[in-house]
């Protein structure tokens, strides 16, 4: 008896699966790692009298908007294509994951375009510094999320999904949900705290 | 799922690769557990390596071994690797290999991760080494890595932050593992009331694990960015916060101590009530009493910024003292089980007796600093270093030579040698003394830690010249238990399935356990499974 049946056999009696359970406190780990860098950031806010400091543009959310329009809306996709499957509709469920894939990269990209106008850099001082880690973390989080994905799509393509057996969409879908909060906090912090 | 039933396979067996491949790819989370042994065994000699060359340069004033930046780069080396390296992985090697037979599972719940999370500690490992071939040398920072210090050095201080991201994404994925596999994959019957104990600290390490090593990864990531990318969250001078690094550090560093000593309580709280031929005294104090202190673990860490003056003394020297009392509650439990016991005094049992001692040294040392007045006198002084040995090296190894000992027929089906076991264990704990005990004096007395010199009028030489025979005495006792284990293994398999009358369902299978772990799980309707197997039919025990 493999492993794989191992998990299978607990499914039956039980409601969360290994994989789901894992996915869940994986994110929980990437909360705490997340929060540091929060907590660094509101550190280093509290410390400087001025903010951002002197040399920084107060950032600009409109096209950070659309950002967050674009990743809000693939959690939104996402979870359209597991409730498919789960009722069984490999087909739409495939629709939907295609899509959320698309939006995915559409924010990867417009993030890079977002940068290039930004006009500071990384050295350019603390607030360059917490800025361009943070969202770069967050972007390489997208990124790694996008592969995932693209990972469950071949499994899918290739007929492995079905409303009995689709953990890996499942805990997919758990890690794209936390990605889309932690923008969301991104952009509350960086873009939207210190409007008036 | 636990098998209740003997498998039988219809295939025909398969042609077997070599052993060493058969090793290099396994995912049997025994073999799993004994490459995590071997591979922490193996940087505990190496870091035991690095102690001894700094006992030797201390042995007397002025300097004659090392350069002063060599002297910092082997305490970086001995902390980092000792911690991350042999305490952490041993635990969770211990762990691996017990954890789902004390459970009466199979496996792990992911066996390919879980040998992913082993093979990255080498790796990490061999990355921080490998600082030593670098221009300037390995990290030299110290493994607490302070910032402004840990943002100059060459790149063995880059390897070093590289390594520790590679070690501590092998704890995290660990820890995932070990949490389902405990909620997961437990027997019938083996309800959370009735885990083992030592499953009970595994589970508490992970929590902490999973909680904690990401923000050491944060921390280790900014670093870096500062190092290299040009970031400035260290640097003042740029707006960034110097004291950032030491909350970062230490919100991950303390529970990281608890960490690397939950596993130990929960070694000595097996050992304890079998040597005893007692149950564990107040099984739910002691479980509460580990979830009690990983829940305060995370409200401590700036007792160790005491002297910075830029924290909340009431709060932090309270909450520390707070987590004396669980603490205290665990030494009570420990005493009342053995009280009125038939006691044995075989080498695993004095082991757990010496932890006993020497962690209750240990734990009031600790009782003692959390006074923000007494922290200013010996911050980063001798008796810090005397209370992390007393806690680390008396505490948690002292736990794992007793797991060792424990658990070395189940895992070799062979006994070692209790009279050489006898030799390591006095020649252990009286050379750990000799060493440690006189850091407390020097401490007081002024000595600083981490400097590799001192003048000869301060009074300090003779207490140095003791600890450095201490440390030679502990090396000797680790050399008589290299060859306890080295004859034992030459011998032939004799071990019973449960030599010492265990309590734990890895003692109801053979030794060593077959790959599939149990051909029969007996019912689970207590904490002691196997001890109510030999209650309820003796007869058939003995057939």
């Amino acid at each position: 008896m493999t492993a794989l049946d191992l998990t299978r056999d607990e499914r039956t009696v039980r409601r969360t699966s290994g994989p789901v359970l894992g996915m869940v406190l994986f994110v929980a780990s990437e909360a705490m790692f997340f929060a540091t860098f929060f907590g660094a950031y509101f550190t280093i806010y509290s410390v400087n009298p001025v903010w951002p400091p002197a040399g920084f543009p107060r950032l600009e959310p409109g096209l950070a908007a659309i950002l967050t329009a674009v990743l809000v809306t693939s959690s939104v996709t996402l979870q359209l294509g597991v409730r498919a499957i789960r009722r069984d509709r490999t087909r739409t469920l495939l629709r939907w994951l295609g899509l959320t894939i698309l939006l995915g990269v559409c924010f990867l990209g417009l993030q890079l375009y977002d940068y290039s106008q930004l006009g500071f850099g990384v050295r350019d001082g603390i607030f360059g510094s917490l800025f361009y880690v943070m969202t770069g973390l967050h972007m390489a989080h997208v990124f790694g999320g996008v592969v995932f994905l693209v990972l469950v799509l071949v499994q899918g393509l290739g007929g492995q999904l079905s409303d009995a057996s689709h953990d890996s969409l499942e805990a997919g879908a758990i890690y794209w949900h936390f990605v889309d909060v932690v923008w969301i906090c991104l952009f509350t912090t960086f873009y939207l705290a210190g409007l008036s | 799922m636990a098998i209740t039933e003997p498998r039988t396979t219809g295939r025909a067996p398969e042609p077997q690769p070599h052993w060493l491949i058969q090793w290099l790819t396994t995912t049997d989370h025994k073999r799993i557990g004994i490459l995590y042994l071997l591979n922490s065994f193996a940087f505990f000699f190496v870091a035991g390596v690095f102690a001894l060359l700094m006992r030797s340069e201390l042995a007397e004033p002025g300097r004659q071994l090392v350069t002063t930046n060599g002297y910092n780069q082997l305490f970086t080396l001995h902390g980092t690797l000792m911690i991350f390296l042999f305490i952490m992985p041993v635990l969770f090697g211990f762990g691996n290999y017990l954890v789902p037979l004390q459970i009466g599972a199979l496996d792990m719940a992911f066996p390919r991760i879980n040998a992913l999370s082993f093979w990255l500690l080498p790796v990490g490992g061999l990355t921080i080494l490998s600082g030593l071939l670098a221009k300037g040398g390995a990290a030299a920072a110290g493994w607490t890595s302070y910032a402004p210090v840990s943002e100059q050095g060459g790149a063995g201080q880059d390897l070093w932050i590289v390594g520790l991201v590679v070690v501590g994404t092998a704890s995290i994925l660990s820890a995932i593992n070990f949490i389902v596999t405990i909620l997961r994959l437990r027997a019938p019957g083996m309800t959370m009331t009735r885990l083992p104990v030592f499953v009970w600290s595994m589970l508490a390490t992970s929590l902490l694990a999973l909680l904690a090593t990401p923000v050491l990864t944060a921390g280790l990531i900014m670093l870096f960015a500062d190092r290299r990318l040009g970031a400035y969250f260290f640097n003042p001078a740029h707006g960034g916060d110097v004291l950032l690094w030491q909350h970062v550090f230490w919100f991950f560093g303390h529970p990281e101590v608890y960490m690397l000593i939950l596993g130990a309580w929960g070694i000595v709280s097996e050992i304890l009530p079998v040597f005893s031929g007692r149950p564990l005294f107040g099984y739910p104090g002691v479980i509460l009493a580990f979830v009690l202190i990983t829940a305060l673990s995370f409200s401590v860490w700036a007792h160790h910024m005491f002297v910075t003056g830029q924290v909340e003394f009431p709060f932090f020297s309270a909450t520390t003292e707070l987590i004396s009392i669980p603490t205290g509650v665990l030494f009570f439990n420990w005493l009342a089980t053995l009280w009125r016991g038939r006691l044995r005094f075989e080498p695993p049992m004095l082991f757990a007796l010496g932890f006993i001692a020497l962690f209750l040294v240990g734990g009031v040392d600790g009782i003692w600093m959390a006074s923000p007045a007494m922290d200013f006198a010996i911050h980063d002084t001798y008796w810090v270093v005397a209370h992390i040995h007393y806690v680390l090296f008396g505490g948690t190894v002292f736990g794992i030579m007793a797991a060792s000992y424990y658990w070395f027929p189940k895992i070799t089906g062979r006994l070692l040698s209790r009279k050489l076991g006898y030799w390591h264990f006095w020649l252990m704990f009286l050379g750990f003394n000799l060493t440690f005990f006189p850091m407390h004096e020097l401490g007081l007395r002024g000595m600083p830690r981490r400097v590799a010199d001192y003048l000869p009028d301060l009074g300090w030489s003779f207490l140095n010249q003791v600890a450095t025979a201490g440390s030679f005495v502990i090396a000797v006792s680790l050399v008589v238990f290299l060859v306890n284990v080295a004859l034992t293994l030459r011998r032939p398999r004799t071990a019973a399935a449960d030599p010492w009358e265990g309590n734990t369902l890895e003692w109801a299978t053979s030794s060593p356990p077959p790959v599939h772990n149990f051909d029969r799980l007996p019912e689970v309707r207590s904490n002691r499974p196997v001890w109510d197997l030999r209650q309820r039919r003796p007869a058939e025990e003995q057939a």
